[in-house]
């Protein structure tokens, strides 16, 4: 049982920087390019992150604000959803020899454009995140041979960017990590805006092990406040940043141990922003749906509808209503799950928050979806690398989207066009070691494998 | 008293529960209406039943005391609505949760507020003495007796906050206040902290004291009958250094530890760090800025200190620029007000009661009129908790003659009346019922002088203000 004494085991003494001046103060103070600390992730980078990013936040026009909250709002609507392709070279590396294929630049092209190339993708999906390398790439079948964000473009999908540059270990917490990829920020956003991208996507991750009391608030913290800089250097450059603050399902632990770890750090993740002064209109957060672990027993779990219920109730508790949309990550689940989950939730948020006040709204934000593996498995396997299955494996995109927009507005009704049936989609220490180019442990892949125990269970959704 | 309740009470009770639809149209596709025989025998089955369990619970009753029959909040563990396993341990092991809840969704509730009538001795005794009564006990307890007794109070006011003196005086017949206003179906609330404290090396900031004893006065306090209590944490703000750092978290975090003592205790928390109005020409956009500030760090610290968000109501200042700024009209208070409590305040919270310091009585309602315009399907509910905005005007008109005893509690009620329809969105400008309204032709001057006239309340404040702070801080006066 994670209780507060563990959780705070390796506290950070929260004195807070001085940010008293309010916008009457010029914010135009001499100061010279950031020195690096010493450690990238100890209290000295916490500070320098907060004071970076709050300086970033106050010189944001009103204009500029306007700009992005106008992209925020187009991401999150109702009836559509963002489609994860971001996946790094080393992660759908592992996928791709999984499925009998060669990872190189051209298969990776050839299935990205397999995903984006339904006619109709418009109708479901409002953006669609890339992988830097992706941006760059041609889309070889389209009639105009246009790059892949002007092909999403025309399709009316926005093309979002993956910014980070994958996990490191903290030094004081071997098995937890921050995210990579802070340097160079600013020069990397400015040139995917400038290749098309409209939004971005960070991730920072956060394990749960009650054993051996993770997640450490000194954790939280140092993830948060990247987030924080991460956001406010976005969004100076014109992109809507998607915050998001990934909780991994792997290990035993319950479903409410996991909600009270969403509400710790989702309450952090908050709490920074603010203090950073993060224009909130103009992000997006992107959560994972609460769930028992995928090593915890299948006697004590939920039924779906507990968990969606449990995943409103920590939302409401933690997210503020200026954020236009929160969208579910699917971690692990298998494609109908998130589907039916998804549904579930949406319909559960449909009603009003009290019986005296129809108008009033349980969840003042979309609830959404950017689903990687739950809406791409199906066709990686229905595609094959062969160009004959082109047709149909679109065919099975376009569907697999279409199915969770129709979750979006809570009106999904079977059967899913899923082509895997019930394999588990869960891969262990995904992201790890994105540049060495090695996964960091056993991944157990998707298409072709045999079926493993699906994380909730076979009596799940 | 038993058969009053059971007989009579649960009878009315289960009347009202809603049709359950027949078993036959989850079968069909389509919804059947019943027909208007099948209505009458809908009705005739319910009143059986509910006499039937009447009879039932009257046979049990005997055995059962009725403060547990009237406290008992069944959890239902099982079924499709059955309560999730709390989440902290604080939230787990908390006896009153249901209770705490729902509670606070009642308070909250659609066009309804709180009359803030919790002014320490010494504030109401300024208060009486400014309209020439004595500051005695016995003076206080009729002011309040005259403030619960007002008829038909609890159509627009869901609950009241008293004082610690005032929660055990009763009225001239010797029934208790608390009695008096579980009729008016008003819940009782009650002030818990014990007075600011200047912050020693701080430009005249305050810290809140009370947190020494406070589980056992929440206890005692609950046993008497209140159901919610509040604490109010002040800070000051203006163009530069104010709040300091020091206040803020000082405050934040004595809000919090009171928050989480008064959930352990059954009394629901009103969390109200006040950013108060004060001298000064900053703008409205630093108010909005600072109490985005506080507001954030209270809520971290209230999820560090497991309050539940759910059971908490919160009690923010609108965002008004400083009192030598320019006034703002009330779509800008609206749109500043409504984007701080976007931005900071989660969905869990059922409702916010906007405080109306420094506002007059007409200003306070037609700002709060604004905000329904402004966020019409807010998740929390957007109400009122006003002192001075609902007494002002029925002290005045009181002045302690016992002949003007009905003319100042019917002003009352106007004055509630007008805040719930401006919660409702309903108020029709003009028909403030502070005795500054009049007949047409005055009204168009009013509306060409109105400007003055706003400006005239607001120095009367100004002068208030000045004078406590001139006080506080034993600065030189300022001359004007």
């Amino acid at each position: 049982m994670v209780d507060r004494r563990t959780i705070l085991r390796c506290q950070i003494s929260s004195s807070s920087p001085v940010f008293t001046r309010g916008p009457t103060m010029s914010t135009a103070s001499p100061s010279s390019a950031p020195q690096a600390p010493a450690s990238s992730h100890g209290l000295e980078a916490y500070h320098l992150h907060l004071m970076e990013a709050a300086k970033l936040a106050a010189q944001l026009t009103q204009h500029q604000k306007n700009a992005l909250e106008t992209i925020a709002n187009q991401m999150a609507r109702p009836g559509r959803g963002l489609l994860a392709a971001d996946e790094s070279v080393p992660t759908l590396g592992k996928r791709l020899v999984a499925a009998g294929l060669v990872n190189d630049e051209e298969t990776r092209r050839a299935y990205r454009e397999v995903l984006f190339s339904h006619p109709d993708l418009g109708e479901y999906l409002s953006g669609a995140i890339l992988f830097s390398e992706t941006l760059g790439q041609k889309a070889v079948k389209d009639a105009e041979g246009r790059l892949f964000p002007a092909l999403l473009q025309s399709k009316g999908v926005l093309p979002g960017v993956k910014v980070d540059l994958g996990l490191e270990p903290l030094e004081y917490s071997a098995r937890e990590t921050h995210t990579k990829g802070m340097n160079d920020l600013m020069e990397r956003c400015q040139e995917f805006y400038a290749q098309g991208a409209r939004f971005a996507k960070w991730r920072a991750v956060i394990r749960i092990d009650e054993a051996a009391n993770l997640p450490t608030r000194a954790c939280m913290q140092i993830n948060s406040a990247e987030l924080a800089r991460y956001a406010a250097t976005c969004q100076a450059c014109g992109l809507v940043p998607i915050v998001e603050p990934e909780i991994l399902i792997e290990g035993a632990h319950s479903a409410e141990t996991f909600a009270r770890v969403t509400e710790a750090a989702l309450s952090e993740v908050y709490y920074t922003l603010a203090q950073a002064k993060v224009f909130l209109e103009g992000t997006l957060l992107k959560p994972q749906m609460i769930m028992p672990g995928v090593d915890s027993p299948s006697e004590g779990r939920p039924r779906p509808e507990e968990a969606a219920r449990r995943t409103l109730e920590a939302l409401r508790r933690r997210v503020p209503p200026a954020v236009p949309g929160v969208v579910f990550l699917s971690g692990g689940q298998t494609e109908e799950q998130a589907t039916q989950n998804l549904n579930l939730i949406n319909q559960l948020a449909k009603r009003p928050a009290s019986p005296f006040r129809p108008s009033s709204t349980t969840c003042p934000w979309i609830l959404s979806f950017s689903f990687g593996r739950s809406l791409q498995a199906s066709v990686l396997a229905t595609w094959d690398g062969k160009d004959k299955n082109y047709e149909k494996a679109m065919e099975v995109a376009g569907a697999l989207a279409k199915a969770n927009a129709q979750a979006q507005l809570g009106e999904y009704q079977g059967p899913h066009p899923s082509v895997l049936k019930g394999q588990s989609l869960h891969e262990t220490n995904r992201g790890w070691g994105a540049n060495a180019g090695e996964g960091g442990g056993k991944g157990e892949s998707t298409a072709g494998a045999t079926a493993t125990v699906p994380p909730s269970g076979e009596t799940a959704a | 008293m038993y058969i009053y309740v059971t007989i009579i009470r649960l009878p009315l009770i289960t009347l009202q529960r809603p049709i359950r639809p027949s078993l036959r149209c989850l079968t069909t596709s389509q919804f059947t209406f019943p027909t208007a025989k099948k209505l009458k025998l809908c009705q005739a089955m319910k009143i059986f039943s509910s006499l039937l369990l009447a009879s039932l619970v009257t046979t049990c009753s005997a055995f059962v005391p009725l403060n547990q029959v009237l406290n008992a909040t069944p959890i239902k563990t099982r079924g499709r609505f059955a309560a999730l396993k709390m989440v902290s341990r604080a939230e787990k092991e908390n006896p009153y949760m249901e209770e705490l809840k729902a509670n606070a969704r009642k308070i909250g509730g659609r066009g309804r507020g709180i009359l803030a009538s919790d002014e320490s001795n010494a504030t109401t005794g300024k208060r009486l003495e400014a309209v020439g009564v004595e500051n005695t006990e016995e003076n206080r307890r009729k002011w309040r007796e005259l403030l619960y007794t007002a008829p038909g109070l609890g159509q627009y006011i869901s609950g009241a906050i008293m004082f610690d003196e005032t929660l055990y005086q009763k009225t001239a017949e010797g029934k208790p206040f608390v009695d008096v206003l579980a009729e008016q179906n008003i819940i009782p609330g009650i002030k818990v902290d014990t007075g600011l404290q200047n912050m020693f090396g701080t430009d005249g900031e305050t810290a809140t004291q009370g947190l020494d004893g406070l589980g056992d006065r929440c206890k005692a306090y609950y046993k008497q009958g209140a159901r919610f209590a509040k604490w109010r944490a002040v800070l000051k703000v203006d163009d530069r250094d104010l709040p300091s750092e020091k206040a803020i978290w000082e405050n934040a975090h004595a809000l919090a530890r009171y928050a989480a003592i008064a959930q352990e205790n059954g009394l629901v928390p009103i969390v109200e760090p006040e950013v108060t109005l004060g001298p000064g020409a900053y703008s409205i956009e630093r108010t909005a800025f600072i109490s985005e500030r506080v507001n954030s760090i209270v809520m971290n610290w209230l999820n560090r200190y497991d309050v539940v968000l759910d059971a908490i109501l919160l009690k923010p200042n609108m965002i008004l620029p400083g009192l030598d700024a320019p006034i703002a009209s009330k779509e800008e208070v609206a749109k500043y007000t409504v984007q701080v409590m976007k931005r900071s305040i989660p969905p869990a919270v059922p409702s916010i009661h906007f405080l109306s310091g420094g506002m007059g009585e007409e200003e306070a309602t037609l700002n709060l009129q604004q905000l329904q315009k402004e966020y019409p399907d807010a998740p929390w509910s957007l109400t009122f908790s006003y002192g001075r905005a609902l007494q002002s005007s029925t002290l005045k008109t009181w002045s302690g003659k016992q002949e003007n005893w009905k003319a100042a509690q019917d002003i009352l009620v106007k004055l509630a009346q007008a805040n719930s329809q401006a919660q409702l969105g309903q108020f029709v400008e003009g028909t403030h019922p502070d005795g500054k309204n009049a007949p047409v032709f005055i009204s168009i001057l009013r509306f060409v002088l109105g400007g003055c006239m706003r400006l005239i309340s607001r120095q009367a404040v100004e002068v208030d203000v000045s004078i406590a702070q001139r006080k506080k801080s034993q600065k030189r006066p300022r001359c004007k």
